[in-house]
Formats: C-alpha cells, sequence, structure tokens
C-alpha cells in the first residue's frame, strides 16, 4: 500500500556520490543520436498488499451499499409524483425492481432510448463553468460544454466533465451524522437551531461561517442576510486552489478588488508568466478556443497568415507552455525580473525596494518580446498566473496599461465573488480566532480545510477547541471526522443553485436528478441559519432574480425558462469597469530575487490539473487519466528538470524527502524535461485520509508544505535523498520519438516556403494503389474520417475524459496502470525533442480506422470487421480475446479487458453508464469507435429523412471531438466536399501516421505549425 | 546395409548393443520395463514430483478462469507472453518424434527403430501440452473452443480464414490426430506381444483390447506395413507444414521482427533442432534407468548429435538472416528492432540465446561430446532452453517495442505465467512416464529386424 512513512533519518540523507547517480550527460548524448533508453527504461514492477490491488482493480470496490431502504410502494408512487413535479427530469432515483408501472401522464419530450439534454452549470474553484447534461430517462450520464455559455466554445475542462462521476460515487456520504453515529437532518436542524438561538442573542459573537469561495449570488445575498441578523457573526471564505495575488495586485495597481478577463479573440500577442491560461481555472476553455480559432483559420483558411503568437514564461510545463511558440523555464523570482525587465524596457516606472532585479537573458526574450508587444498596442494580452505574487499582478497590470491593452483585449470588472476575500488571510484568521477561543460555533459548508490548510496554521487542533462544530460536504473526509455534525452536500446535479462564470454571466444550476440520498445544499442550510426554512431552494432562486435588475421591464417567467434553456441568463455579465492606474508601483525587497543556479532550490506548489487541491480525489476517472505533460497518473511526484535532478544526483522513482519548515514529506522524484532548472513541482491533492477509497493512499499530501504566507512557492526547502524507491504509473515510458515521422512540424516560414513540408521531409511516400487485392467497396453514402490539428492541441486530456464517459470505458487502478493495461480509447502521445528546452508535442490517438486494417486480417473469429462506411467495427459478443489484432496494431489502440474491469456489482457505477454503448466483459478487446452509437442514431434520423441514410457532413461530433476546447478534431462525412473533415483532409498539412505500412489511415493528422519570433534565438 | 562401413570411423556402427544377440533376448529386455511386478524407485521419485507439478497446473488453469488473463504479466503492446512462447516451444518439441517416425522411415533409417515409438509419444505428450495454451491464452476460452472451428450454425458465421491462428487449429488439429493414428497403429504388434507374454488375467485382457485381436498372420503384417507406409507419408509434410504455419502466426503480422519470410523453415529447423535436443533429454536418463544401453547406442547418439548440429547451423543461418535483412531492407522499423533485440532492454536474453542455440551446440563438432552421455545431455539442456529463449525474444522481443514509442512498455511474467509452464512439464514428464511404464517403449518387432537373422525379411 502507498502509504507515507517517515523515513528514518539515518537514511534520509546519503552523502554524496553514496549511490551511483543518473548520467545524464552521456544519456543527452545518447538522445541527441537516437535517444536514450538507459534513462527512460521503464517502470519497475510493483506489487501492492492484496487489498489494495482488488480495490483499484474493481473501481469501487465491494460492500458500497448505497441504497439505505428497498423500495416501498409508497415510496415509488411519491417518486412518480415527484417526477412528474420536475417534468421528467427525474424518475429514476430508486431504480424499481422487476415493476414496470407506465406513466400515468408521460412527461414531455421523455422518448425512451432518447436522451435529452439540459443546461447548467458546474463550477471550477466555486466559478462557474456553463455545461450540458445528456440524461437518459432521468439519469444524467454525460456532461459537455454549453457552447452558448460564455465560459467556452462547446469544449469542457476534464475535470467539469469527470464530476459527473461524484454524483454516483459509492463513498459520498449517505446520512446525516452526529459524532459519528448515524442521525437524520431533523436532528441537525435542531441542533443548529439552538446553537444559533444562542448566538442570535449575543448578534453572532461566537459564531463563524466558513465557506468556499461563493459567486452565487443567491447565496451571496443568503449570507449577507444571515449577518445582518448577527452584525458580530464573521463569514471565512477558503479555496486552496485560490491564488490571492489576483485581487492583491488588483488593489495594488488600481486601488481596488477587481476581476480581470481577456479577449483572446482579438489578441495579437499573449505573454503568460506562468499562466496555464488554456487550461486552468473557468475561463480557460472560452482563452483556448478564442486563441486557437484566431490561429488555426488563419492556418487552414488562406494557409498563410497566423496573426497570433504566445510566449509562455513558466517554472513547470503546462498544457499552455506546450503550444507557446516561445516557451522560457524559470524560477519564480527570475519570472519577476524578467517581467520587471520587460517593464523597464517598455518604459514602466516602478520602485524596487531591494534594487532593480538582474534578469539574464541569454536569448533576447526582453527585446523580442517587448517589441513584439508593442507592435501589437492595444491587442497583446500580458497575464501573470494566479499562484504568482501581488507585486508581478500589479506589475502585469502596468503593463497591460501602458501598451493599451486595458479596455480593448483585457477587461476589468468587479470580482465575480458576491464577497472578495483573500482566502488564506481569511482561512488564518479564522484560525486565530478559534485558537484564542473566540469561536463557538463554527458552520463549514463545503470544503475540506483539515486536509487542505496550509502546514503553518494548525487547523485542525484549532478546530478541535470549537465547541460546536457542523460541516456541510459530499464526503465525510478529514473535516467531518472532526466536527460534531456532517451533512451531506447534494451533487450539483442533484439540487437548485446559480453561480457566476468568469465575466459575472449567472447561469441557474437545476437539477436533473433528485438526490440520490438525503443530502442538502448550502442554501438549504443556511435558510435553517438565518431561520427561514421550509422554501424550496428553487423558488429561493426566483424570489431572487425576480427581484433582480437583471430582468427589470421583461416577463420574467418567460426569461426564467430562457436562462433555464440556454445556460445562462442573458446580459447578465458583470459590467466592464475604467480604471486607472494608482501611480507609481513600488515593488517590495524580494520581488525579482532568482534562485542562485548553482545551488538554489525552489520548491512550488501547483493544484493538480484535475483534482485540484484534492476535492476531485476520490473520482477514478480523473486519477486515471494521465496529466497533461507528465503523463502520470494515479501518485503525484516531485517533478524536477533533468539538470536539477543531476545537481541532486537523484534517479527517476527515487523518494525524496522534502522539508519546508520542519514539515516534510516524501515523494518520488519525476524527471520532466522543460521544468526550469531548481524548481521542484508538487502538485496538491494526493494523500488523502478520508478521502474515499479511491482517494486514500494515492500520492502524497503537498499541503503541510504550505505557508498563508506564500501558499504556492518556497525556496526554504531542503530535499534529501533516500534509498527507497516508489513505483509512479506513467502511461508513456517512451519520451523520443526515435526519427519516426509521427508528430509532423514546421514553423509558419517554413510552411510559407514549403506547404507540403509535412510530406516532402519525412521521407518517400507510398503510392495508393499499392495492393494486390482489390479494393474494398465503399458503396455506403456516409464516409467518415477524421482529423486532428497538432498545432491546436494542447494535450489536456479533455477528450481522453469525455471518451471515457461516452464510451463506458472502466478505471483499472494504478496496478494494472503501471503493467500498461490502461484502458483509454483515445490517448495523447507526448514526445519531448530535447532534455534541457524542449519542444512539447501532442498526438491525440484515437483508433485510425485503417481502411487496410492489420487488426481485421488476423482475427480468427472476424470480431473486427469492415464496414461499408470505413469503420473497423468491433463485434463484442463475437471476440474470444486472442488479442491478435491488437499485438497486430501497429498504432497500438487497442485495448483488452484483461481482467473483470468494468463494475458488475455497484449499483451508483451503473448508473453513469451510457445506455447506447455495451459495457464490455472481461476477455474482450475493444477500441475506438468514432462514436458509433451517436453514427448509428444518426443514420437513423437521417434514413428517416432521406431514406438513403445520408448523414450530413458535419452531422455527428464524437465525443472526444465535442470535448476539445479548441476545436483541434474534426470528425464527419468525407463524401461531403464541404464538410470541415473534408475541408482539412485537402490542407497539405494532412498527413497520416505509418502510412508506410499502407495502412491508410481515416484518422489523420495536420502538422503542426508554429509562429517563432525569429529575434528569438 | 554398408553404410556403417563407408564411415570415415568406426566405432558407434551399431545399430544393437552386444548383449542382444536373440529375438527372445529383445523380447525379453523390452517387455520386462512393463511386465514386471516391481517398479525402480527413481520412477516413482519421477512422478511423485511431476504428479506435484500437475498439481501446479490445476491450480493455475483453475486461477486462470476464475480471473482471466490478466493474471499473467501480459499487456498492450505485449499481448502475447508465456502461453504463445510455450504453444511454439511444445509444439516445436513434438516435430522430433515425427521427423524420426516417419522422414526417417521412407529414408530408411534403419537406426531410428529405437527411439521411434518413445519419439512419438514425446510428441503427442508435447502437442497435448501446446495444445493447452492457445485455449488458455484467449480471453474467454469458453468461446473459443469452438467459435475457431468452422461448424454449420443458423447464424451463417464462419472462422475467418485468412487469420493464421484458424490456419493453426486445423494444422495442430491434423498433426494431433496424425501423429495419434501412427503410434497407436504402431503398438499393436508389440501390445500384443504384451497380451500373450502378460502372466496377470487384467493385464492380458487390457493388452488383448489394446491388441485389436492381432494374430501376427501374414495378411495383418501386410496390411500393417502398408498402413504404415501410408500413415509415414501423411506425416512427412506434417513434420514441415505444421510448424510452417505456426511460424504464419508471426510471418502474416506487419509487426517488426515477425513479418519475416525466412519465418517457415526457420521455425521448421528449430522444431526439429528442439524436437532431438528433447528426444535427447529423455532418452538418456531413461537409457540409464532401464539398461537399454543395447537399443540406444552409441550410434543413435551420435546421429541424434549430428541432426541437432545441421539443424543448429540451419537456426544459426535464420539468426544471420534476420540480422542482414534488418540491415538490407534499410527499413527504420526493422533495424531498430534488431539494434533493440541485442541492446534493448532484453539484449541480456538474446545474447543467452545466441550462447545456447549457436555457441553451445558447436561442440558437437567432437565426436567424444556426441559420444559421451552427459556432454550431451548437457548440451541438448541448452538447446532445449535456447529454443525457450528464442520465442521469448521472437514473441516478446518483436512486441514491446514495435511502431509507435509512446506504447513501448516491458513484460514480466507473474507467478502465474510460471505456474502453468512448469505445470505443463510436469504434465509432459508424468505422461511419458506412464507410457515408459505402461506400453511398449521400444518396437519390439523392429528391432528384431536388425538382428542378423532378421535382416533377409
Amino acid at each position: 500500500m502507498t502509504t507515507l512513512t517517515g523515513i528514518d533519518p539515518a537514511v534520509a540523507t546519503p552523502g554524496p556520490g553514496s549511490r551511483k547517480q543518473l548520467d545524464l550527460e552521456g544519456l543527452r548524448a545518447q538522445l541527441a543520436g537516437r535517444g536514450g533508453k538507459a534513462y527512460w527504461r521503464s517502470l519497475e514492477e510493483l506489487s501492492g498488499s492484496d487489498e489494495f490491488r482488488q480495490l483499484l482493480e474493481r473501481e469501487f470496490p465491494e460492500n458500497a451499499s448505497e441504497w439505505e431502504d428497498g423500495v416501498s410502494r409508497r415510496n415509488f408512487l411519491k417518486l412518480m409524483g415527484a417526477s412528474l413535479a420536475f417534468g421528467g427530469l427525474s424518475g429514476c432515483t430508486i431504480q424499481p425492481e422487476e415493476k414496470i408501472v407506465p406513466w400515468v401522464r408521460a412527461p414531455e419530450n421523455v422518448l425512451p432510448g432518447r436522451p435529452l439534454m439540459y443546461a447548467t452549470a458546474a463550477s471550477l474553484s466555486g466559478v462557474g463553468v456553463g455545461v450540458l447534461a445528456e440524461t437518459h430517462m432521468g439519469r444524467p450520464t454525460l456532461l459537455e460544454g454549453n457552447g452558448d455559455h460564455p465560459s467556452g466554445a462547446g469544449g469542457a475542462h476534464p475535470s467539469v466533465q469527470a464530476s459527473i462521476l461524484g454524483l454516483y460515487d459509492p463513498d459520498r456520504s449517505q446520512t446525516v451524522k452526529n459524532a459519528g453515529r448515524i442521525s437524520t437532518w431533523g436532528s441537525f436542524v435542531e441542533a443548529l437551531s439552538g446553537e444559533l438561538e444562542m448566538q442570535r442573542s449575543r448578534n453572532g459573537r461566537g459564531l463563524r461561517l466558513l465557506t468556499g469561495p461563493v459567486t452565487s449570488p443567491t447565496l451571496g445575498a443568503q449570507v449577507r442576510d444571515l449577518l445582518l441578523q448577527m452584525p458580530d457573526a464573521r463569514w471565512h471564505q477558503y479555496d486552496p486552489c485560490r491564488g490571492d495575488g489576483v485581487l492583491q495586485g488588483a488593489r495594488q495597481a488600481f486601488g481596488d478588488n477587481l476581476g480581470t478577463c481577456y479577449d483572446m479573440s482579438r489578441a495579437g500577442v499573449v505573454l503568460s508568466l506562468d499562466a496555464d491560461i488554456f487550461f486552468q481555472g473557468a475561463a480557460s476553455t472560452r482563452y483556448a478556443a478564442e486563441f486557437m480559432k484566431r490561429r488555426t483559420e488563419g492556418l487552414h483558411g488562406d494557409g498563410t497568415s497566423v496573426s497570433n503568437r504566445l510566449y509562455v514564461v513558466e517554472s513547470s510545463p503546462s498544457s499552455t507552455g506546450s503550444v507557446a511558440d516561445h516557451r522560457l523555464a524559470l524560477d519564480k523570482g527570475s519570472i519577476e525580473a524578467f517581467a520587471a525587465a520587460l517593464a523597464a524596457r517598455l518604459g514602466i516606472e516602478a520602485r524596487y525596494e531591494g534594487g532593480m532585479p538582474v534578469f539574464e537573458d541569454r536569448a533576447g526574450w526582453v527585446e523580442a518580446v517587448a517589441a513584439d508587444l508593442e507592435a501589437h498596442r492595444g491587442a497583446g494580452v500580458v497575464i501573470a498566473g494566479p499562484e504568482q505574487s501581488a507585486a508581478l499582478h500589479a506589475l502585469v497590470h502596468a503593463i497591460n496599461h501602458a501598451l493599451g491593452n486595458a479596455g480593448r483585449t483585457v477587461h476589468h470588472t468587479d470580482p465575480v465573488d458576491a464577497e472578495a476575500v483573500d482566502h488564506f488571510d481569511s482561512l488564518a484568521e479564522l484560525t486565530r480566532h478559534m485558537e484564542a477561543g473566540e469561536v463557538e460555533s463554527l458552520v463549514i459548508l463545503g470544503g475540506n480545510p483539515v486536509y487542505d490548510a496550509p502546514g503553518d496554521l494548525d487547523f485542525a487542533s484549532a478546530l478541535e477547541a470549537v465547541p460546536f462544530r457542523a460541516h456541510l460536504g459530499p464526503y465525510e473526509d478529514e473535516t467531518a471526522y472532526l466536527c460534531h455534525w456532517h451533512v451531506p452536500e447534494s451533487h450539483f446535479l442533484e439540487a437548485w443553485s446559480d453561480v457566476r462564470c468568469y465575466d459575472g454571466t449567472v447561469s441557474i444550476v437545476q437539477p436533473l436528478i433528485k438526490p440520490l440520498y438525503p443530502s442538502r445544499s448550502a442554501h438549504e442550510v443556511l435558510a435553517v441559519m438565518s431561520g427561514k426554512s421550509g422554501k424550496p431552494v428553487r423558488d429561493l432562486l426566483r424570489e431572487h432574480w425576480a427581484g433582480s435588475p437583471v430582468f427589470e421591464g421583461r416577463d420574467f417567467e418567460h426569461e426564467w425558462q430562457r436562462a433555464l434553456h440556454d445556460g445562462s441568463i442573458a446580459g447578465s455579465a458583470l459590467p466592464r469597469r475604467e480604471v486607472s492606474l494608482l501611480g507609481e508601483l513600488r515593488l517590495p525587497g524580494a520581488f525579482g530575487r532568482s534562485l542562485d543556479p548553482e545551488e538554489g532550490l525552489e520548491l512550488s506548489l501547483r493544484a493538480d490539473p484535475f483534482l485540484g487541491a484534492g476535492a476531485q480525489a476520490n473520482n477514478g476517472w480523473l486519477q486515471e487519466t494521465p496529466r497533461p505533460i507528465t503523463q502520470l497518473t494515479w501518485d503525484n511526484a516531485a517533478l524536477l528538470s533533468p539538470a536539477t535532478a543531476q545537481r541532486l544526483g537523484v534517479d527517476n522513482e527515487q523518494v525524496l524527502t522534502i522539508t519546508v519548515d520542519g514539515r516534510s514529506l516524501s515523494l518520488p522524484a519525476w524527471i520532466v524535461p522543460g521544468q526550469a532548472p531548481g524548481v521542484v513541482t508538487v502538485h496538491l491533492g494526493g494523500g488523502r485520509r478520508r478521502g474515499g477509497r479511491v482517494a486514500d493512499g494515492t500520492g502524497g499530501d503537498a499541503g503541510p508544505l504550505r505557508t498563508t504566507a506564500d501558499p504556492w512557492s518556497t525556496t526554504r526547502v531542503a530535499i534529501a535523498r533516500t534509498f527507497d524507491r516508489r513505483s509512479l504509473a506513467c502511461t508513456q515510458d517512451h519520451q523520443a520519438m526515435e526519427g519516426r515521422g509521427l508528430v509532423r512540424r514546421g514553423d509558419l516560414d517554413h510552411y510559407r516556403e514549403s506547404p507540403h513540408f509535412a510530406h516532402e521531409d519525412y521521407g518517400h511516400q507510398i503510392p495508393e494503389d499499392l495492393t494486390l487485392y482489390d479494393e474494398f467497396d465503399y458503396k455506403a453514402p456516409n464516409q467518415w474520417g477524421m482529423v486532428i490539428d497538432l498545432t491546436a492541441c494542447m494535450g489536456c486530456n479533455a477528450c481522453s475524459v469525455a471518451c471515457q464517459a461516452e464510451n463506458n470505458i472502466p478505471v483499472v487502478g494504478k496496478e494494472q496502470v503501471l503493467n500498461a493495461r490502461e484502458m483509454s480509447w483515445i490517448r495523447i502521445d507526448r514526445y519531448y525533442t530535447d532534455l534541457d528546452d524542449p519542444e512539447i508535442l501532442h498526438q491525440p490517438i484515437p483508433c485510425q480506422q485503417c481502411e487496410n486494417a492489420p487488426c481485421e486480417l488476423v482475427c480468427p473469429v472476424t470480431a473486427t470487421s469492415h464496414s461499408e462506411e470505413g469503420l473497423n467495427d468491433m463485434v463484442y459478443n463475437r471476440c474470444v480475446g486472442t488479442r491478435y489484432c491488437a499485438n497486430n496494431c501497429p498504432y497500438k489502440v487497442r485495448r483488452f479487458n484483461f481482467l473483470q474491469y468494468a463494475d458488475r456489482e455497484t449499483e451508483t457505477s451503473k448508473m453513469v453508464r451510457n445506455p447506447d454503448v455495451t459495457v464490455r466483459a472481461r476477455g474482450v478487446m475493444e477500441k475506438c469507435t468514432y462514436c458509433v452509437q451517436r453514427i448509428n442514431s444518426a443514420r437513423v434520423a437521417a434514413k428517416k429523412e432521406n431514406g438513403e441514410g445520408r448523414v450530413g457532413g458535419d452531422a455527428v461530433r464524437t465525443a472526444c471531438q465535442q470535448a476539445c476546447p479548441t476545436g483541434a478534431i474534426a470528425f464527419g462525412n468525407l463524401t461531403d466536399d464541404e464538410s470541415e473533415v473534408s475541408r482539412l483532409k485537402r490542407s497539405p498539412l494532412n498527413y497520416g501516421i505509418l502510412t508506410e505500412l499502407n495502412t491508410r489511415p481515416r484518422t489523420t493528422y495536420l502538422a503542426r505549425v508554429r509562429n517563432p519570433n525569429p529575434r528569438i534565438g | 546395409m554398408s553404410e556403417a562401413q563407408r564411415r570415415p570411423y568406426t566405432t558407434p556402427a551399431s545399430e544393437l548393443g552386444p548383449g542382444q544377440t536373440s529375438y527372445t533376448s529383445i523380447t525379453e529386455s523390452i517387455s520386462s520395463v512393463v511386465l514386471t511386478p516391481s517398479t525402480p524407485w527413481q520412477w516413482f521419485l519421477v512422478v511423485a514430483i511431476v504428479l506435484g507439478l500437475v498439481g501446479v497446473l490445476q491450480i493455475a488453469i483453475a486461477w486462470l478462469l476464475y480471473h482471466g488473463v490478466g493474471v499473467w504479466g501480459i499487456n498492450i503492446p505485449v499481448g502475447w507472453g508465456f502461453a504463445i512462447i510455450n504453444f511454439v516451444w511444445w509444439i516445436g518439441i513434438g516435430h522430433a518424434g515425427t521427423l524420426i517416425s516417419a522422414i526417417l522411415l521412407l529414408f530408411r533409417q534403419r537406426w531410428r527403430t529405437s527411439i521411434n515409438r518413445s519419439a512419438e509419444a514425446m510428441t503427442i505428450f508435447a502437442v497435448l501440452c501446446a495444445g493447452m495454451f492457445p485455449i488458455l491464452h484467449t480471453g474467454r476460452p469458453w468461446l473459443a473452443v469452438y467459435w475457431l472451428f468452422p461448424y454449420p450454425n443458423s447464424m451463417d458465421i464462419w472462422p475467418q480464414f485468412r487469420s493464421p491462428l484458424i490456419w493453426d487449429v486445423f494444422a495442430v488439429g491434423t498433426y494431433l490426430t496424425v501423429s495419434l493414428l501412427f503410434w497407436g497403429l504402431g503398438m499393436i504388434p508389440d501390445l500384443a506381444t504384451f497380451r500373450d507374454r502378460a502372466k496377470h488375467l487384467v493385464t492380458k485382457r487390457i493388452f488383448g483390447m489394446l491388441a485389436m485381436g492381432w494374430r501376427g498372420s501374414a495378411i495383418h503384417w501386410e496390411r500393417y506395413e502398408m498402413a504404415s507406409l501410408m500413415l509415414a507419408g501423411l506425416s512427412t509434410p506434417l513434420v514441415l507444414s505444421v510448424h510452417s504455419v505456426v511460424s504464419f502466426d508471426f510471418a502474416i503480422s506487419i509487426i517488426p521482427g515477425w513479418h519475416t519470410t525466412i519465418f517457415p523453415p526457420y521455425f521448421v529447423a528449430g522444431a526439429i533442432y528442439a524436437g532431438f535436443a528433447m528426444v535427447l533429454t529423455l532418452m538418456i536418463p531413461l537409457r540409464a534407468l532401464y539398461g537399454l544401453q543395447d537399443f540406444i547406442t552409441e550410434r543413435h547418439l551420435d546421429n541424434m548429435g549430428k541432426v541437432m548440429l545441421v539443424a543448429g547451423l540451419i537456426v544459426a543461418y535464420g539468426y544471420f538472416m534476420e540480422q542482414f535483412m534488418a540491415w538490407y531492407s534499410a527499413s527504420l522499423y526493422e533495424s531498430f528492432m534488431m539494434q533493440n533485440r541485442m541492446f534493448g532492454p532484453y539484449g541480456a536474453v538474446y545474447w543467452a540465446l545466441i550462447l545456447c542455440n549457436i555457441l553451445v551446440p558447436q561442440m558437437l563438432w567432437s565426436r567424444r561430446v556426441r559420444l559421451s552421455t552427459l556432454w550431451l545431455f548437457v548440451v541438448s539442456m541448452f538447446i532445449n532452453v535456447g529454443m525457450w529463449l528464442e520465442r521469448f525474444i521472437i514473441v516478446v522481443g518483436s512486441l514491446h517495442r514495435d511502431y509507435m514509442p509512446s506504447s513501448w512498455d516491458m513484460y514480466y511474467p507473474t507467478i502465474w505465467d510460471w505456474a502453468l509452464y512448469l505445470g505443463t512439464i510436469g504434465f509432459f514428464v508424468l505422461a511419458f512416464f506412464l507410457f515408459v511404464r505402461g506400453l511398449p517403449l521400444i518396437a519390439i518387432h523392429e528391432i528384431r529386424s536388425l538382428l542378423p537373422m532378421g535382416r533377409k525379411h
């Protein structure tokens, strides 16, 4: 079992040279030639305990009883009634066993076998993201991005998509608990009311409310109402993923709390200072879509005009960094020094209290970027990452103002939060008050501070000093364990609410299913607290919005329905604010202190790309989806660059002890080319203790290494090597392309000179008619094909999660991933070109649907056969599992059910499945089908329309295509010359991989084109 | 026969040892192995050990069927592991029996007579072991056992005849059938001898039934000879075809290291190589145990050593051609495959294979080695191991790094891989020892014909 254990200090710090060091110089030489094999050797087999392996194999282990009562007739009728009240939104809450009762009055639009889409909103760190939820007979199964919503162009962040699995998680808390014993909502209300009665008499002096970030206007109003009743009560907000530098920087620059939005569609030059703008945060999908649309429209339109350029300066390689035209890996201090140098070059005056930072500019970055930004005045964007210091944010505001970007590509609004606070200060203050004994009753609505509070706050022991502690949360987590009362929190698909997205636009969160368990939402708890319980939350929302100026002069009922239908309230975005800089900027003495290149070390703590700070750690889909760039699944690791590893004498998977202020964590090292020298990055969200069966024991908890002053990085870090090794489940063992023309790439200039470089530069091409046999007769009116644009792909794995949800792909667990048995139908291969300053290349690999498929030939039972529409169909019930097809697939896209991976026992995990896709049994091969279920339903519809069954060129959208934030995937009917896929197939950039094998893949790629600045050497 | 005299050296000229001078002594020596109440303690010791291994086999199969093939170390990209390695290895071992009994019969190599029966038995047991693997290695064996056969059905669904796995079903099926017939038919006269010599009534009855009414009349003998010849004729192409078809399992694919035209002859040579090594591995101890030095003489050891040497050289040529073609094809994938085979993570296995299959067997050039049972046994063990390693290199070494570097991965066998493998070895040895104890392990009537007075007939 991968639990973290303390390491004997006697063995923790071997002296220099006591362990064989990694010969990176030699490796580099090897890589220059052909690619080093010793260094990228495969993971060693790690066998954990049997229970753990079983647990992981099964996705959701046994004895997960989710229905606490059987189905009584009374209950059933009650549910039916509720279903009617919801207009067909529920109905599957409790599956009737062997009783089928017809609808007395059929709800509108509900047709068995036909999914319905509802607009609602998920949230990332409290900020709303518009989604469309697919429901089958009242059972939500899939979340897609809502293309009509400002937060995105139809794509969806992996964490958002996977949040649907949280709804059906058998580890969710299922009942109110008092001191660990099962209790009822009624008892809780009684206890809470009593407690509040007491507080009310004292103006709420001892009452504290701790919430996550609240962007819900209704919830905000509820809290304010409570605080009006009890003016001495305090409201604290804490989100471990929140970067307080954003607000603080705005205050430094403008004197006010401000939110900032960017218009990437108008941005010609984008400079990101350690901001993973295309992947991180609730606006990322939108920004990625806008930027890539501008880029690819230029590239695939007239073929030559690319009108935007992205510079990324970052400490750890990110999705955004991997699509940058120029990428520079720097530590935090150097990033600040770079910004200072850039500001100085742009003529921005600022006072550096510690003297002007020195930036060692080797490749002429400052001059080149400055010139580019100046050439694009009013059409540039400079962004600092949320983890960066307030000073850097302030400086970036000054740069954007000086360049005239503010008001054009950079917009300011009020913060989307109902009440903007500095989260870490807020939590620190609460802890101080708790320690001082000032807190008598604490109500925690969401969040898990016992696990994710920074290590310098002893939140847990402070909490235990509070006489009354109540917790609302989806899991009985670390915090719930230390509270007197725990109330299960409804999933956002089960409860009404509202939420603001990044630009302030409000979405109504509408439930799609009756709560699976007797759970409650924060609205309900707050209603109890303010003595206004009894009213359904929906009515609360309607009351709030009926009185809102947004709907003034319009028919509320009509607008309400429209808002529900569209997924957002039109015109509810926060108004843009004209702001001006306060005057000369003062930057603190610590600003821009670069790391010592010889021995400096910086610990950089980042939210896990998928799990955040651990809130979604019990989500098997997210745990098993390879993290962008590192390709790690399950456990987190200490990421460090090859040079740093060499300096520290650290090997891949060697366990390191990382110590900050006496608090330490041991994690295996993982060497990541492109990581900034001297920077060790650790993702949060691992090492949960009460997170559920998937989360517990996975990875290590980096929370204790954080400090309130700077939760994101520290240089007060000591790293000691140990002799232990811990295997990391990486899905890609080999990182070099070995001279094979898989990812083809060129610069824009090269593309202009030789548009066919993707073919000419990569060896001779195979003639089309190279076969001894008769051509397959493709007589069907639909011929399916896919094109994946490698320029637009940033390796975020949104496609992979969407595929998992759409196609019922099981989670197999760390042990299975370690033995290369992951099941993803579409994977993203990632290649590095170099060890120290690599270009990072992504290549999504779904089934290539070869016209001349090697897999079909070798199957002895015809379980994989060719369709007239050009698909390699899998016939699951015919498959006997010889695995010859997988061996013979040159693309290695086939996945095998080596064991019974699909969970056949846990009822709730069955509910998330797509009823249109077979759940595969043990011993059966599977692979990408181009979402054949979607094709089939489109063909059925087309047959009804035109008889022939000819489907429109762009009528079918695959799950991966749907989810891709950047629109990198095009799919459609090749017989339609006007379809997007046909258009892209005609591009000179279009090429197939391994076509020298005469496989004739239907999936092809557009070569990656970058737009580098010739001034950067 | 004067070929023995034409040889440049003379020592192992005899097909029969000096102790065998009459029909009676031959019959006595061979039948006494079976028709005796006493069994050597060594026999019991070996049977006890291999019975344990058969227990392991049963557990391994039960565990496999209960959990699925995931209990093995296979993954994606290495979809085939020990199961297919062992399948090819066992099939190869079987080949010596058929070669000895069919081809050498047609070529009138009289020295074969004393080893052909046991070699044929070895063939059958090896094919039985081999046959377990293709079925057990499938994800759903309960479907594979009949969907691979072209049985008529109302759905009009047939196997896919383009797949070499289907050809395998026919090739191995035919092989097992013909081998069983040949073996069973060949034993009939000897079973009748046992029937006549048996003292115990039950033994008499059993051998009587097995002898199928053989009376030794001239017409019996005439039909017997004709049937033997026909079956030999049927078996002869099988020696070449079965392993050629097995090699198609690989050669038909597009995987570098598999997609090779030299595979059919190279596999057949390898099979003969492995088969003779296994015959020696079994015969040398057996010969000592039952005092059969008069039947399995130095002449036999010498000849088998020579066959192994020739087969080994063909195999070595195959290895060389693979290297040559990897270079000559100028294919990136082929040359990488060969580079990886030699210096990749399984490089040690490749060099062990070269040692076992090419270097050590060169000792067979020395007559002293060919005549020494100890040295021959050591060399044959090397070849047994080497041929297994060869299949490991072909199956795992080719799959684990093919076209997509992103999917490269390692294969490590699990305890269940080993358990099934060791279990089949146990089954094989058990079956062979039961055969030795219960059936005529040397063809009595054929040996008799080697006596000077028998040669006239």
